[in-house]
Formats: structure tokens, sequence, C-alpha cells
């Protein structure tokens, strides 16, 4: 809007900061799953200093399914930047390795839950121990699979040309999210090496 | 310049006319705030005809244990004994379910759920929320919520039981109290659905405040109604998913079998086979949300009375900023307190004096909250309209009610009164009386934004006096009962000798209660009178500040048929010395009032206008 010199302003008010409400309110999603993750793992303290506490070893597949998610991370960040140059045919076929690598993420974690059964650790039965681990790793799975949903719908809209390098606040907020996820699980993993004695 | 015109109007077009959808888009599936706000408020005011009607029954039990109310048969079916009494299980039912509805559903989305969804955007001069859409979602699960807790009412073996706070084991398995069963599987399953409503409104409220505030709206312009939202769903969106948690473990337990909370049970002489775990960790987590729960149900409270007496004392709030700064720190304090509801759980006493410390620093901005209230009402020209009764009434509470949190706060003192009557009578008066006033404040203030017309003054003080004073007989004789020893959630007393003294005290308590309750009858006929019959309301009948009160009488979609306006000064300026009126709204720029401004408000008008210049305000909104 182009002002001419004969109209003066009488105290204009500022505008107020604001942010795209989309992406704000997705902030505030994670910060809530944050903190059902952060009640679950403190209550895993408070009951672990309580005693009678079952230490078993953790899965060997648990890093091989850290690294498939880690890698998604960087296909992910492959896909937004592919987007940003309009390379529509990369952002395709990064959204997809990324949503194969989430798929082979849960079938990972699922494998480790079947380690775990085979060596004699069940949900129900055995010490608390497991059973929070698996509370643990199940969650996040449900969390995973919300994320893949996210990636799909991403992926239709790039085929319906709705994300482009003028049109990426769709794509971005599937990045975040699903840069979330894995961090998620990586704080998992960490916390749950380290209170593993 | 003619190209710095076509802009202007531009915004006001879009929203002049009415948006006419049919019966189910404007009134059932609606993404109107202001709809979803009445939505929130009629269904909280049928909870609340409900929870206050089992408060009644379980007070005819406590009040009058030997008498015979097989005249409720009609009503309760087989919850009354063959010989007229009633069925003790359904005693604690009652107890369960008065206490769920009313923090939940009452004052968590009754209240909450009304005046944020009907204030905030219009207070911050927005269109409608950030999202619609998930607005209307939020009102839909907790309506699903609604119905599956109000189901759960009627089931055979009777709703939840174990008390609003459902600690297992009690609340884990079947074998404890027939509620325990599905019931409690259905306060479970509502439960989630609400957190599930709250998260949505919330994730709300919070990005529409910071987001979508008008021009000039910056956070220290902001009503402190607007604040308490805030606030409120902030600790609400830091709260709730713990809940969440806590009940995700309970619900492993119950239906699954593992062991979270269960540990060395046996029932009948024989052991359950769930093995090392604890049920103190199931309070920790509650309260983790229990206690933030507290603050959501009577911030909104205080902040509504906050505006409504500034309002109708003509005078600016005394201590905008202590005012803010206190309900921040209430919030934050609320995340750290916590354990003083678990003193007696067997926890280390160094640890509960630790809580206890913090607990008691939470006086501090309380108190600070009650000076700032009276001093804003000292010298006022004070005007007695319905809304500013009940907010004073919401002041009395607050201090009266407030004072024995003192009490029990303390971890020694509290090992004689936890439990007792003595809990209830605090609870009810300071968190579950002072925010019921603080939501009677609210819709007498703005129903005639609601509807467009005036509730009856008349009616609004009868039931006034009638619940203040009733409020007072019912709560202030229960902390002799408390000090006396009465347990809470006791199903009789007769049985012990002790605690035969203040029978007398537990009638009069009863009576105080079904005429408080009646009185809300008179309420109901006024509000739903009003809404068809009552007089006719200006735009401005309270001669108020905020923003709310610039749109027509009745906003329709949109709020503003024109331009949003933008806002200059803060929401206090009442009685402004030099000022013609007693109240500047906010949206009035400081040029216009050079009889009024102080010395710095000169300086912020910025450039004043040339002679023989008409002044134009730009709009550079982006187009829509």
């Amino acid at each position: 809007m182009e002002m001419t010199s004969d109209f003066k302003i009488i105290e204009e008010p500022k505008k107020t900061l604001s942010m795209h409400p989309q992406k704000f309110a997705l902030w505030l999603f994670m910060i809530t799953v944050v903190m059902v993750f952060a009640a679950l793992t403190s209550a895993y303290i408070v009951r672990q200093a309580e005693g009678n506490w079952l230490v078993f070893e953790l899965p060997q597949t648990f890093w091989y399914s850290t690294a498939l998610i880690a890698v998604s991370s960087i296909t992910m960040h492959w896909a937004y930047l592919a987007a940003k140059k309009d390379n529509l045919d990369m952002v395709k076929v990064a959204i997809i390795i990324t949503t194969i690598l989430g798929l082979l993420f849960t079938a990972a974690q699922y494998h480790g839950w079947k380690v775990l059964a085979e060596e004699g650790y069940h949900f129900v039965g055995n010490n608390v121990s497991v059973s929070f681990l698996i509370v643990l790793v199940g969650l996040h799975v449900v969390h995973l699979v919300s994320g893949m949903i996210v990636l799909l719908v991403s992926l239709v809209s790039t085929f319906k040309y709705k994300v482009h390098s003028k049109n990426l606040n769709r794509l971005q907020m599937c990045m975040t999210y699903w840069h979330f996820l894995g961090g998620l699980w990586i704080y998992l993993f960490i916390f749950l090496l380290l209170n593993h004695n | 310049m003619a190209t710095a015109d076509i802009h202007i109007t531009e915004g006001g077009h879009d929203h002049d006319h009415d948006h006419h959808g049919n019966f189910w888009t404007t009134y059932v599936f609606s993404t109107d705030h202001k709809m979803i706000a009445k939505q929130y408020l009629l269904t909280g005011i049928f909870w609340a005809l409900i929870g206050g009607t089992l408060s009644v029954i379980f007070r005819l039990q406590l009040g009058f244990p030997d008498a015979d109310i097989s005249w409720l048969e009609p009503l309760l079916g087989k919850w009354i004994t063959e010989q007229g009494k009633l069925d003790p299980e359904f005693y604690l039912a009652l107890v369960t379910m008065h206490g769920t509805i009313m923090v939940f559903f009452v004052l968590t989305a009754g209240l909450s759920g009304t005046f944020s969804n009907f204030l905030i955007p219009l207070q911050i001069g927005a269109r409608d929320m950030a999202s619609g859409f998930m607005n209307m979602l939020s009102y839909w699960a907790f309506f699903l919520s609604s119905v599956v807790m109000f189901i759960s009412l009627f089931i055979e073996t009777g709703p939840a039981s174990g008390g609003w706070v459902i600690y297992p084991p009690l609340s884990a398995l079947p074998q404890a109290v027939s509620g325990s069963g599905l019931g409690m599987t259905l306060w479970l399953v509502a439960m989630a659905l609400f957190i599930v409503s709250q998260l949505l409104g919330g994730v709300n409220y919070i990005a529409t405040v910071i987001n979508m505030r008008t021009h000039g709206m910056s956070f220290s312009k902001l009503p402190l109604t607007i604040w308490a939202f805030f606030l409120t769903a902030v600790i609400g969106l830091l709260s709730f998913p713990v809940l969440l948690s806590a009940a995700l473990l309970l619900i492993f337990d119950r239906s699954f079998g593992t062991s979270f909370y269960l540990s060395d049970i046996y029932i009948g002489g024989e052991a359950l086979p769930n093995q090392g775990g604890s049920p103190v960790l199931f309070q920790h987590l509650f309260w983790f949300l229990g206690h933030p729960e507290v603050y959501i149900v009577l911030l909104p409270a205080l902040g509504i009375t906050s505006e409504v007496v500034a309002t109708n004392s003509r005078k600016p709030i005394f201590g905008y900023k202590a005012m803010v700064g206190s309900m921040l720190f209430i919030a934050i304090l609320s995340f750290v307190v916590w354990a003083h509801h678990m003193f007696v759980s067997g926890m280390n006493p160094f640890l509960g004096s630790v809580f206890m410390l913090l607990t008691l620093i939470i006086a501090v901005p309380s108190a600070v909250k009650v000076f700032n209230y009276l001093t804003t009402l000292w010298r006022g020209n004070l005007r007695f309209t319905p809304a500013m009764l009940f907010a004073i009434g919401l002041v009395s509470f607050f201090i009266s009610g407030g004072l024995t949190g003192i009490f029990l706060g303390n971890s020694a003192i509290d090992i004689q009164l936890h439990d007792t009557y003595f809990v209830v009578a605090h609870f009810h008066l300071v968190m579950g009386s002072a925010s019921f006033f603080g939501m009677m404040c609210g819709i007498y203030h703005w129903f005639p934004k609601m509807f467009g017309r005036m509730m009856d003054n008349r009616l609004g003080y009868i039931h006034f006096w009638l619940t203040f004073a009733g409020v007072y007989m019912v709560f202030f004789p229960m902390h002799y009962i408390g000090i006396a020893g009465y347990p809470r959630r006791y199903y009789s007393f007769t049985n012990f000798d002790t605690l035969n003294s203040f029978s007398d005290l537990n009638m009069f308590v009863s009576i105080a209660a079904i005429i408080t309750f009646s009185a809300q009858v008179i309420f109901i006929f006024n509000f739903f009178h009003s809404i068809w019959r009552g007089r006719k309301a200006t735009a401005n009948p309270w001669e108020s500040n905020t923003l709310e009160w610039t749109t027509p009488v009745v906003p329709g979609h949109g709020n503003w048929p024109g331009e949003i306006p933008k806002v200059y000064r803060w929401p206090y300026d009442y009685s402004k010395p030099g000022s013609k009126e007693d109240f500047i709204p906010q949206h009035i720029p400081f040029s216009m009032t050079p009889e009024s401004n102080l010395p710095h408000e000169n300086e912020m008008i910025k450039l004043e206008k040339e002679e023989g210049v008409n002044v134009v305000v730009v709009d550079d909104r982006k187009g829509h």
C-alpha cells in the first residue's frame, strides 16, 4: 500500500507479533507429547528408585532402528531442500524413502519386542521394568504412525502440485514433526541406555 | 491517493453480511467461537444441575441418616435398599461423580470453555479463533465425553466409585467396589476424550492470544481476563498430558494385567499375580495434573472478576502488573506443590517440608490479588450489578477459603486435618464456590453480549444473596465438623460414638445445601426467560472499556461488521481525571482525549494531523 505525502497517520498502533498459526499449533502439540513422555520417564525413574527392578539387556535391534530414524531425518530434510528448488520429483522420492524408513523403523521396534519376548520378557507377568520399556517404545511408535500419515498427506499434496518453493508451509510442518519424532526416539533410547542398571 | 482508499473498506465487506447457514451449521456443528461458547455454557449448566442434584442426594444421607428415603425410588431405583436407605456403594458413586462432574465438566469445560471461547476473540480483536474447526472438534470431543460419562450414571453396576482422584488399587480392581467395573472403564474413556477436548481447546486459546491480537493490543494492554485464560490454557497444556499418561498406565493395569500401580494385594485370602507396582506413583502422576487443575478452575474466575470489579468500581484495576505477575507466579508454583496432597502417603518428611514451603509461598501472590481487589474497590463509585455482587462474593470466598489453605499446607497440621471435612470445606470455598461465583459473575456480565438482552437484576439479587448466604451456611460449619475429626467420604457416622456430637450440625449443613441448590432455580428461570423475554440490551450496557463492547449488540459472524478496531490504550481507563465520560474505551486514540492525557501519553501521539487533511488509517492487513 503506497501512501502519498498528503496523508499523515495518527499514532498508528503497532502490528502485534504473530506467527503462522498452524505452525504455532504444531509446536504446542509437540509440547503436549513431550509432557506425556516426561511423565512416563519420570515415573520410570521414581519407580526404579523404589527397588525390585529387573535389569535386562536392551535388544540389539534398537541400535539399528536408531540408525534408521536418523537417516530418515536426513531424507526428510532432503525432501524439503528439493521442494525449495522446485524439484518435485526429488521431493516425491525423498518422501517415499522417508516413509519406507519409518516403516522399517516400526518393524525394527516390533522385532525388538519379539526378541525380548523370546528371551522371556513379556509386557505382563515379569517385572514392571519390562512393562515400562514396552509402553515407552509402543507409545513412540503410535506417534510415529501419525507422523507417517502426515508424510503421506504431504506426498499426496506434492502430486497435486500444492508443495513447491512458494508453498512450503505444509512440508515444513511435516519436517518439523518428523525431526521431533526422531529426536524423541533418540531421547528415549539414551534415557533407556542410561537408566538401565 | 485514490489507491490508498481501495483497501480501506475491503476488510469490512467480507464480514458485513451474515453467513446464513442451515440449522446444523449454525447451531450444532458451528465453527463460530460465540456459538461454541454458548454450547459449552449450556452443557456446563446441564452438568451443574446433575452435579448439584447428586450432592443433594448424598447430603440427605449425611444430614438425615435415619430417614426413610424410599420416596426417591422412582429416581434411584434399586440404589434405594429395601429399608428405604441409600445403598452404601452408591453413596461412594455419588461423591465420586459429584467431584468429577463439578471439577472437570462444570468448572473446567463450563467455565474455561464458555468464557475463553467467547471472550478471547472479542477482547483481543480477532474475527474468530486460530482454528474454528479445531474449536468445533474440541466441543464435540467434550460432548462425546459428556455422553459417555452420562451413560455411566445409569449402568447396572453403577458409575465410578473410587473418588474423583481414582486412586488405585481401588479404581484398578473391579473386586474393590462395583463401580470399579464398567463404571470406571467408562470414566476413563470419558476422561480421555475430555483431555483431548481440553488440549484442542487449549492449543487454540494459546495460538489465538499470541498470534491474532489486533493492532496495538500488546501484552501490556491485554485485559486481565485474557491473561487469565491464556495462563489457564498454558497450565492445561502442560498438565493434562500427564493425567493422560497416568490414566494410560491405569488402563494397562486394569485391562492388560500389568503391575504399574499394583502390588501385594490379597482378596479373600488369595494373592493377586500383580507384583512390584507402586500406588504412590499414581498419586504423584495424578496430582501433577490435579494441583494445576485447581488453578485451571480458579484462574479464569479471577480474570473475569478482575474485569468486572474494575468496570463496576469505575476505577482502573489496582496494580495491573502485580495482577499479571501474581497470576504468572501462581501458574508456575502450581506445578511444584503437588505433593502437599500426599503428606500422609508415607513420603519423606524432608520432602514434605520442601513442598510445605513451596505451598505456603502461594499465599504471597494470592494475597497480592486479594489486596488488589480490595484497593480497586476502595472509594470507587461502586455499581452493585448482580455480576459485581458475585465478583465481591468471589473475593470473600477467596479470603475465607484461602486462610484455611495455610493450615492444610502445613505438613504437621495436615496429619490431623487430612481427609476430614475441613479439607472439604476448604476447597469448596476457595476453589468450588469461588470459581462458581466467577462463572456466575461472567454470565451476568456478558449475557447482554451473548444474547442481546439483559438478565433481570432483581432476580439476580435474590439469586446472589440466597447463594452467598447458603454457601457460607453449608461450608462454614463444615470446618468444625472437620476439626472434630469427621472423615470425608464416609457413608454414615452413626456407628461411631465420638462422631455423634455434631449430627445436628450435619443436619443444618444439609438443609442449607438444599436451600442453596434450590436458589439456583431462580437463576435457571432468569437465564432462559431473559434469552427470549429479557429487556433489550444496548451495545455497551455496563459502560466498559474492552473491545467486545464495540461490536454490534449481537455480534455476527466475524464479530465486527467493518474493520477490526485498533487498540491505543490499556483497558482500565475508568474515571480518568479531566475526561468527560468516566470511561475511555481501548480503541479511542490519545489524540482524541487531550483533556485527560498524561504527559507520556501525549508523547505517544506520534504525528499530528495537518490542518484540513482528513486522517486515513491504513489497513495493511493482507487481502482475504
